[in-house]
């Protein structure tokens, strides 16, 4: 995956993007996946901590928290602004 | 924290001993109300126990409905069939009847959040292929619609293939009488046909299954292609004949190519579950409570780190704050009673066992109750309420630098409250080192049994003047804290860095919205540890005062009687009146404690004292710190007996003889240096046999206990030293 992409690790707080692609080879990514970050899903950055990490997004409206290393395996593209 | 544990019964008793009609697997997300929902279908009729080898704990209650009854096995939060941690691990044995002492269940309730159906239904998918009878009981009805979620719940049927969905409140029982009715005839239901939500998975378990002479659940034959021919698995796929390795690899390949088998699983399901979700969810503009803004304001990096030292700051005040006046009440009724006891039981050894013994032992541990109970009170509800898990996330970035993960601030919050569960909610933790790391440094964590000795000394020998604003006493003892905490992420780091040598611990974790704790559940858990406790007191704690008194009470001397008789003619002759009384009274006095010097207690306190005299301790505090080995705040109680006779017994109260205790030489015992290392010892020092016995239970090797003890032990006793030496 392109590192320099936009990811889950990019987002502003309050944006959201949608997940283009996963880079699922990390065992750590696949249980993320099985908590629903997989491709398609709408994902909003909800909050991070001090410095930055780890960060918490919302997922149909649950907050899950993840590292930036984690949040980097997750390609995103843009969604329309109010779409959802 | 885990919920606390009543009754343990070994696990095949349990199935045994009932004649259920049906049993019914009780399966949901964490937080989907799963517990709440339990509790409300079996009220009291459940029983507790263990699963067999490890320390999961088992519930199974009975759900009467008309005059038949189902058995309801509530199995621990998972988010999916393909287990993560050991808790999840068990929810899926059971389901798939791996569960030795647990019969496959009958039919499974699943637990699904109504406003987090999209996890929800990811796990619900998986139960569909189970082909067992299923009911969907659909929690949180009232949050839905808070949220403005509207579930088309016949439209949710339908697309299940007809399994029933009963909308329930389980924090009000609606929908509950609906959801009864319809598990009562669960076992009438027709399992859900396969291959609907994944035709593709279904077909390539069918032909796999094919090669096996016996009927093989599908279920079964798709996690085996999900999951690999994984060592656990040999056995079930020996089934298939020769050669099913080769098929079983070429069926992998055509499902999944190169991806890993469970993104792939994910991507399916996801996909499913949103195209439902699309049809039979409507979500109106959500209305935002004030959960959602006390969220916002909380999700700020800022206030959020501020907020969380805040919170404990408040609870650690509330807990001597509000309890003072609870345990003054206490601890008069019980000189009261001891006082009693003396008076119309006369002099012999068994008002001495009543009084010294039993009342002034376990009355010394009872009056710290009613911190225990605020501190539990505190902890339950910040963790119903969600509050914990964001702390875990807080505190992520902190504790990753020592080497562990923020899923490891609960157990250690836990903790304060007491080793024991707090040490059980480890279970989360998925990576095994991050989990005896965890273990390791948890009993550092000052646990409520710590507090009557800190809680002894510091009134005794720290002055309750102000420094600034704040209370020297407080202030000594926010200290302990902060020190216990050190040497606990000290010791983790220790390990991390040696014997746990391993990856950094990954961080991944739901965050529930904040809700409000609900009233009746925090009831009943602080009920139980308040059991839990009081049964410790009564059992533990009153047989350890026994013992003590025993030892301190026995062998009597035969040299003691003629000297008081001796002394007691000389003063009689001698003196008259007041005079007189007083000299008595010392008489009596020294006769107690040559009475003591040479009871077994006393002489044990001799043998060990020169192990304890660098550290500046004399007989009686080194007897009181040997008897507290199997429950630290016993040593309050020994202080108590041991200082209640001899010189020092004028003194009217506990510190007061601590205060007064000198060595043969006259000088003090309870000089600063030597309290303030007895109080490192006791901040560091595993005493505590539950706490021991709990790490053997859950790293299931006597190996961690016996390092825990060992450490502790020679880190408190070094420190003391130290602390002694430098100051002498
Ligand atoms: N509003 C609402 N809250 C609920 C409901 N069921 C459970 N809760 C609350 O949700 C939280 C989690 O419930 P719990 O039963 O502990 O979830 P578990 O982790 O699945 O066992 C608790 O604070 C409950 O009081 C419900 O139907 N409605």
């Amino acid at each position: 995956m392109k590192r320099n992409g936009s990811t889950l690790a990019s987002l502003r707080k309050g944006q959201k993007g949608i997940i283009a692609s996963v880079n699922a080879a990390d065992p750590q990514v696949q249980r993320l996946m099985t908590l629903g970050l997989v491709e398609g899903a709408i994902v909003e950055l909800a909050s991070s901590a001090l410095g930055g990490d780890p960060m918490e997004f919302r997922l149909f409206g649950r907050g899950i928290s993840l590292r930036q290393e984690q949040a980097r395996q997750f390609a995103v593209s843009p969604v329309a602004a109010g779409g959802d | 924290m885990t919920k606390s544990t009543e009754i343990r019964v070994p696990a095949n008793q349990i199935s045994v001993s009932r004649r259920a009609v049906a049993s019914i697997a009780v399966v949901g997300n964490p937080n989907s109300g799963k517990s709440t929902l339990f509790n409300r279908l079996t009220g009291l009729r459940q029983r507790i126990g263990n699963y067999p080898g490890v320390t999961v704990e088992r519930h199974v209650g009975t759900l009467k409905v008309g005059d038949s009854s189902l058995e309801l096995v509530d199995l621990p939060g998972t988010h999916a069939l393909s287990a993560h941690s050991l808790e999840e691990q068990i929810a899926v044995d059971v389901i798939l009847g791996h569960m030795e002492g647990t019969a496959t269940p009958d039919g499974i309730l699943a637990v699904v959040d109504a406003t987090n159906l999209y996890q929800g239904l990811y796990l619900v998918q998986q139960l569909l292929e189970l082909e067992r009878p299923l009911v969907v009981a659909l929690t949180m009805a009232d949050a839905a619609e808070v949220e403005g979620l509207r579930i088309d719940v016949s439209g949710l049927i339908a697309k299940l293939g007809g399994v029933p969905v009963c909308p329930v409140v389980a924090t009000t029982g609606q929908g509950v009488e609906k959801l009864r009715a319809t598990l009562a005839r669960i076992t009438e239901l027709p399992p859900p046909a396969p291959g609907k939500t994944w035709p593709e998975l279904t077909t390539a378990a069918r032909e796999l299954a094919a090669l096996a002479p016996e009927a093989t659940r599908l279920a079964e034959v798709e996690r085996l292609l999900i999951d690999g021919p994984t060592e656990a698995r040999q056995d079930f796929l020996a089934r298939f004949g020769d050669g099913a390795e080769v098929r079983l690899q070429e069926l992998r390949d055509r499902l999944f190519g190169n991806e890993p088998p469970l993104a792939t699983e994910a991507r399916v399901r996801y996909r499913w579950v949103r195209e439902v979700l699309g049809e039979v969810v409507q979500q109106a503009p959500p209305f935002y409570g004030w959960q959602a803004r006390v969220t916002a304001w909380l999700n700020q990096p800022v206030p959020g780190t501020i907020g969380l030292f805040l919170v404990m700051a408040i609870v650690f005040q509330a807990v001597f704050a509000w309890a003072t006046p609870i345990m003054d009440v206490i601890d008069s009724a019980t000189s009261m009673l001891g006082v009693q006891v003396n008076a119309t039981l006369g002099d012999g050894a068994l008002a001495s066992l009543i009084a010294d013994g039993v009342i002034a032992g376990v009355g010394s541990v009872i009056i710290f109750l009613p911190q225990i109970l605020i501190l539990f009170l505190f902890i339950i509800l910040l963790e119903d309420s969600g509050y914990l898990a964001r702390a875990a996330y807080l505190m992520d970035r902190a504790m990753r630098s020592v080497g562990l993960s923020g899923q490891s601030i609960i157990p250690m919050i836990s903790s304060f409250a007491c080793a024991v569960p707090g040490i059980m909610a480890t279970r989360v933790i998925p990576n095994r080192r991050d989990r005896i790391a965890t273990i390791l440094a948890a009993p550092f964590m000052t646990c409520s049994a710590r507090l009557p000795v800190y809680a002894l000394l510091i009134a005794a020998f720290v002055p309750a003047q102000s420094v600034a604003f704040l209370n020297l006493q407080g202030l000594v003892l926010f200290g302990l804290y902060m020190f216990g905490i050190i040497m606990g992420i000290l010791t983790a780091l220790l390990v991390r860095k040696t014997a746990l040598r391993g990856p950094k611990p990954p961080f991944a974790l739901m965050l529930p919205e904040f809700r409000r704790p609900n009233l009746r559940t925090v009831l009943m858990q602080l009920l139980g540890r308040a059991k839990v406790f009081l049964r410790r007191a009564g059992t533990v704690i009153f047989s350890v005062a026994v013992i003590i008194w025993a030892l301190a009470y026995y062998p009597r001397s035969d040299d003691v009687a003629p000297f008081v008789e001796q002394q007691q003619q000389a003063a009689v002759s001698e003196l008259s009146g007041e005079d007189l009384d007083a000299a008595l009274a010392q008489i009596d006095n020294q006769a107690a404690a040559m009475q003591l010097e040479q009871s077994w207690l006393g002489r044990a306190g001799h043998f060990v004292e020169p192990v304890f005299r660098p550290l500046g301790w004399d007989w009686r505090v080194s007897s009181a710190v040997i008897a507290g080995f199997p429950a630290r705040e016993v040593v309050v109680a020994v202080l108590g007996t041991v200082y209640a006779v001899g010189d020092e017994a004028d003194e009217a109260t506990l510190s007061g003889r601590l205060k007064a205790a000198r060595w043969p030489d006259g000088s003090l015992v309870f000089t600063l240096p030597m309290v303030l290392g007895l109080l490192v010892f006791y901040a560091c020092c595993l005493q505590c046999v539950a706490t021991l016995a709990v790490i053997r239970r859950e790293t299931n090797t006597w190996r961690w206990p016996a390092f825990a003890w060992l450490y502790m032990t020679a880190v408190g006793y070094f420190g003391a030293l130290l602390v002694y030496q430098l100051g002498a």
